[in-house]
């Protein structure tokens, strides 16, 4: 019996609604991955020079048809705009175990114990010092500690899978977790996503905002996730997969991954001390 | 340096970074609540919202503490009332709803920043509660968007929609 997938992205809920007709494409429930590989591919082909974030209207990801504006963003180029600056945090937001999730309950988790520190800089090379950066992943069998993760795999009494931490005055951050586990989703037939952690930064700026997700060197399901294709350019989409790093691996403890991080997005010039 | 690409936040942050307290900036002001909607009109039922504003004279230096944790627990103890943070972060209820309290921006606009599953790259939005050039600039069609309506007495109502006629205008910064 094939494995029930989790409920991210379920073809069969609304995100679907009103879409079934769609000409281009095979009914719901029949698109195979080679199908999206082959959308993939097409769209890769005609938009070759996109940028570095990921194209909003993503058919192959079957959730963003809905949820993409279709007019051109407005561009705002006021000096003095709000988002040129933005919320901070500091040692009263995060308590110092949030770093390690490998230590929040009585037993520890299952898993390849790892760690995965880097470096935060804004576009320009700077640092962004003692900012917030927030983690969320699945545990080490590919399931989440969440009501609406109904793949059928364990949940781990010894893993939430959330941590927080504040970069140093080099930008640095690191966490101490598991390796998270792939996990199927419903965006296709026969659907996995990667192996990956989600990550939330903050800059100086509102502007700089980033949510992202890390994945790991070398997964085999790399090629077929439309998720992270939605990023067409492939040296951009090599920014999102962390190094197996073996000096930071700590003997008889932990593998070590390195994943620095650069946060796009102008700043107000004269937060570059100030903060 | 090339910046890192964005992707979705998915649908399973819900453990990780709402918090308690999350929509209430400050007291004693206003209440700006509404829905997020998909191009088909559905509520989004996961969208997080995140927002960013000026305190009641203009001031933007905002104060750390928005998530402020009891270093016992590690529970969230929530924001000192003595200080404002000018942060906000609410994640949709299952009707797609969300609510915020807070104070009028001096600077007359609070700064929005979307999230959601489908959404792979995240959206910056404006809810004005007064008007300036940027705002003046807009057809009316579009302005529109970023007005919130009147409910009553400092309640006011801001729907989003991701997609479709009454979409809302989005921001670029550059
Ligand atoms: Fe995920």
């Amino acid at each position: 019996m094939p494995p029930r997938a989790t409920t991210p992205d379920l073809p069969h809920t609304q995100a679907d609604a009103g879409l079934k007709g769609a000409p281009d494409r095979p009914p719901a429930g029949t698109v195979t991955q080679a199908d999206i590989d082959r959308e993939i591919a097409g769209l890769h082909a005609a938009h070759p020079e996109s940028g570095v974030h990921p194209l909003r209207d993503f058919p192959p990801y079957r959730s963003s048809r809905l949820r993409h504006p279709r007019r051109a963003l407005v561009a705002v180029r006021d000096p003095d705009a709000a988002e040129l600056t933005g919320p901070v945090f500091g040692v009263t937001d995060v308590t110092p175990l949030d770093a390690d999730l490998t230590r929040r309950h009585l037993h520890e988790p299952l898993g390849e114990r790892i760690t995965v520190q880097g470096r935060v800089t804004d576009r320009d090379g700077r640092p962004v010092r003692r900012q917030l950066v927030e983690i969320w992943q699945a545990n080490a069998a590919g399931r989440y500690r969440h009501q609406g993760d109904d793949h059928s795999a364990p949940l781990d009494p010894g893993f939430t899978g959330a941590g927080r931490c504040l970069t140093d005055d080099e930008g640095r951050y690191a966490f101490t977790t598991i390796r998270p586990g792939a996990y199927p989703w419903r965006n296709h037939v026969n659907a996995w996503r990667p192996a990956h952690i989600h990550f939330s930064l903050f800059g100086t700026a509102f502007t700089q905002r980033l949510v992202t997700q890390m994945y790991f060197p070398g997964d085999p399901l790399l090629a077929h996730d439309p998720v992270l294709h939605a990023v067409t350019d492939e040296r951009a989409r090599q920014r999102l997969v962390a190094a197996y790093e073996h000096d930071l691996s700590v003997p008889e403890w932990s593998l070590g991954y390195r994943w620095d991080i650069v946060l796009d997005g102008p700043a107000a010039t004269w937060t570059e001390e100030g903060r | 340096m090339t910046p890192t690409p964005a992707q979705t936040i998915g649908p399973f942050y819900g453990y990780a970074l709402p918090f308690t307290g999350g929509g209430d900036i400050a007291g004693g002001g206003i209440v700006v609540h509404g829905h997020v909607y998909d191009g088909a009109g559905v509520p989004v039922s996961d969208a997080l919202l995140e927002f960013w504003q000026a305190d009641a004279a203009g001031g933007l230096g905002g104060a750390p503490g928005s998530m402020r944790r009891d270093p016992v627990t590690g529970a969230v103890a929530g924001r000192d009332p003595a200080s404002f943070t000018g942060f906000g972060r609410v994640a949709t209820d299952a009707d797609g709803h969300w609510t915020l309290r807070t104070v009028v921006p001096g600077n007359g606009y609070i700064s929005v920043c979307l999230f959601a599953r489908g959404l792979l790259h995240h959206l910056y939005t404006r809810i004005y509660l007064g008007r300036d050039s940027f705002l003046d600039s807009l057809p009316p069609e579009r302005s529109r968007t970023l007005t919130p309506v009147a409910e009553g007495r400092d309640i006011y109502r801001f729907d989003i929609h991701l997609q479709g006629e009454k979409e809302t205008a989005f921001l670029d910064f550059g």
